[in-house]
């Protein structure tokens, strides 16, 4: 982990013994207390605390829900109503939990947004942003599998659906694709068999994300935090001590954050599912309009974009994969977006089609939503392997600041600025 | 001294018995261990109960011409279709250049015999048209049992999930889909009552 001197010192006699022994309130120390936090970072630094907490609620409040639930096909959709009705706070732990992932998306959205704005995935953090794709498919993995549980109709055809994704392996090799679609199902539809292998594995892959977040953060450590500025820190006045800084930070974010939340828990908690959810799984009859939630909805537009199925499913796995090479993708010199003119327009053409595609796969795939989809689609993978490579090389980017504390304090270098933090002593 | 070097040299050029068991000894080591990883892959294939193959008997004599019904095989809805005499016609008619899946799809049919309308029936029952509804894109029931229901471009079935089209043969005509819907081995045993399974 980066280095830097420690200020801790144990106090009580029982801190001495321990550190001695196992040195953990030290590393604890040193990572989270006084780990230097650039300067300059803004809002969108919040976003990996916001992670934690959700992660912590969604095993936290599945755990407790697991203890409720039945994951058999006759009992799982009456187990969920039971939930709500009988559980004592079941209501609250179902909401807090089914909510909890459209919040967990959203903080995941920013938190890659902000990422690909002041690209945070370039050298020395190639490692880093890789893990977090890693983290981010395990998200959509344990997402999907944990929205088939409630067994409702929704649940049913999105997991037919999602399944028959690697029956399109089958104009490869024929029978190979159908084979892995059986090999998941446990059968040749989808059935309960299918259903108790999900629950199982809905239960094991948050506990794997929990190991790859310690990675993200290690790596995160090694390389320090980036900023705004995308420069590295350099001396003592670029950087804070992370606690009370950057904490006092986060907790003010979260309190927002969880403001959203509640607000959906309480008032609004079937707002981010589908009615047709509430309608036990029927494997005879398929819904007139089947979408996923909100938070695949791009991916789902990516996929129905291309007319034909192998390419379209390869199309929308490569959306997300291609993330893993952006660091090499990028052949720009400098890293955050602030300093790159030409760049940021082609930074929020994407963002416009990511939030259109996620339109578009709420629509029916017809005429021109047809249409649009695949323009959309065409400019998602032109940005990152047309764009981010020719921009790279032909932009001029306009000056940086010579350091962190340059572009917080101006030129002269001292602390005069209305509002600007003093730089902490010590350092 | 001298005896050392030589001895680091021959090492460096000549695997010695002693490599030879680490090598063999891991490659054991690994084979083992795919082998005990089996079981736990193979646990997720289909069970004993359920490849238990099921077959049912359905009574065609209530559904009337223009009628559809859909029965449940093996946990999956079969279609069972009284085509119209139009709807036979219009199929015969197709050319088979004009088809995406230019293959037949019967189970009690060779894998390379032609997708023409007289290929996906029983000879002397053209009428019926008896096929697995499930939509090859990925998985979806389509539309089209129903006399209200949206039966697509080609007067056939129209799946909602993502936009395929299949004609009066059930046979994809447009749309992502890549296969036409597929025949289940199914014989007559009566006039009006068919086996499938």
């Amino acid at each position: 982990m980066a280095s830097h001197e420690s200020t801790y010192r144990p106090t009580s006699a029982f801190a001495k013994w321990l550190d001695a022994r196992l040195p953990i309130l030290r590393m604890m120390h040193a990572q989270f207390v006084d780990f230097p936090t650039p300067r300059n970072i803004n809002y969108l630094w919040t976003t990996g605390g916001l992670l934690t907490f959700f992660l912590v609620t969604q095993i936290a409040t599945g755990i407790v829900l697991a203890m409720h639930y039945a994951p058999t096909a006759a009992d799982a959709f009456n187990s969920v109503e039971h939930i709500r009705r009988d559980v004592n706070y079941g209501w609250l732990l179902r909401n807090m939990h089914a909510v909890g992932a459209s919040m967990f998306f959203l903080a995941v959205y920013i938190h890659i947004g902000r990422g690909l704005y002041y690209g945070s995935y370039k050298a020395p953090r190639e490692v880093l942003w890789i893990i977090g794709v890693v983290i981010f498919l395990l998200m959509m993995a344990t997402a999907f599998m944990g929205y088939s549980l409630p067994w409702g109709q929704m649940s049913f055809w999105a997991v037919t659906v999602i399944t028959n994704l690697f029956s399109s392996l089958d104009s490869i090799i024929p029978g190979l694709g159908t084979r892995i679609v059986q090999w998941l199902w446990g059968g040749y539809s989808v059935s309960g068999t299918t259903l108790t292998r999900f629950f199982s594995l809905h239960y094991l892959l948050p506990f794997v994300i929990v190991g790859l977040v310690g990675l993200h953060i290690w790596a995160l450590h090694v390389a320090g935090q980036n900023n705004p500025t995308g420069l590295e820190i350099k001396t003592a006045s670029d950087s804070v001590p992370m606690s009370p800084h950057a904490v006092a930070k986060d907790i003010f974010a979260l309190s927002v954050f969880v403001l959203l939340f509640a607000w959906f828990v309480f008032y609004l908690p079937d707002y981010l599912g589908h009615a047709d959810n509430y309608i036990e799984a029927n494997p005879l009859s398929t819904p007139p309009h089947i979408v996923p939630e909100w938070y695949f909805l791009p991916y789902y537009a990516i996929l129905r974009a291309i007319p034909n199925k192998l390419l379209g499913v390869i199309a929308m796995f490569s959306s997300i994969l291609l993330l893993l090479f952006i660091p090499w993708l990028d052949t720009s010199r400098v890293r955050s977006t602030k300093y790159r003119p030409v760049y940021k327009w082609f930074f929020w053409m994407f963002v416009i089609s990511v939030i259109a595609l996620g339109y578009l796969g709420s629509k029916p795939p017809e005429g021109s939503y047809v249409l649009w989809a695949r323009l959309f689609t065409a400019y998602y993978f032109l940005h990152f392997l047309v764009v981010m490579p020719i921009v790279g090389v032909t932009e001029n980017p306009t000056p940086l600041p010579r350091s962190i504390t340059e572009s917080v304090l101006g030129k002269s270098g001292h602390a005069v600025g209305v509002g600007a933090p003093a730089a902490p002593e010590r350092r | 001294m001298q005896r050392e070097a030589d001895l680091a040299s021959h090492t460096a050029e000549e695997p010695n018995r002693r490599d030879f068991i680490v090598v063999a000894a891991q490659a054991f080591a690994g084979v083992g261990a795919a082998l005990a990883l089996w079981p736990f892959i193979s646990q997720m294939n289909p069970d004993a109960s359920t490849q238990a193959l099921a077959s049912i008997e359905v009574d065609l004599s209530p559904v009337r011409e223009g009628q559809a019904i859909t029965v449940s095989w093996r946990g999956k809805p079969v279609f069972v279709r009284h085509r119209t005499s139009e709807e036979v016609k219009t199929a015969v008619d197709t050319r088979l250049s004009d088809l995406v899946d230019p293959l037949a799809r019967n189970d009690a049919k060779p894998e390379k015999t032609p997708a023409t309308d007289a290929n996906r029936t029983v000879k002397g029952k053209e009428n019926w048209l008896v096929m697995v509804g499930i939509c090859t894109h990925l998985g979806c029931i389509p539309k089209g049992q129903s006399l209200s229901d949206s039966r697509g471009d080609f007067g056939g079935w129209f799946c909602p999930c993502h936009g395929s089209h299949y004609d009066t043969s059930g046979r994809i005509r447009k749309g992502p889909a890549p296969r036409n819907l597929e025949v289940p081995p199914y014989e007559f045993v009566s006039d009006s009552k068919i086996k499938i399974g």
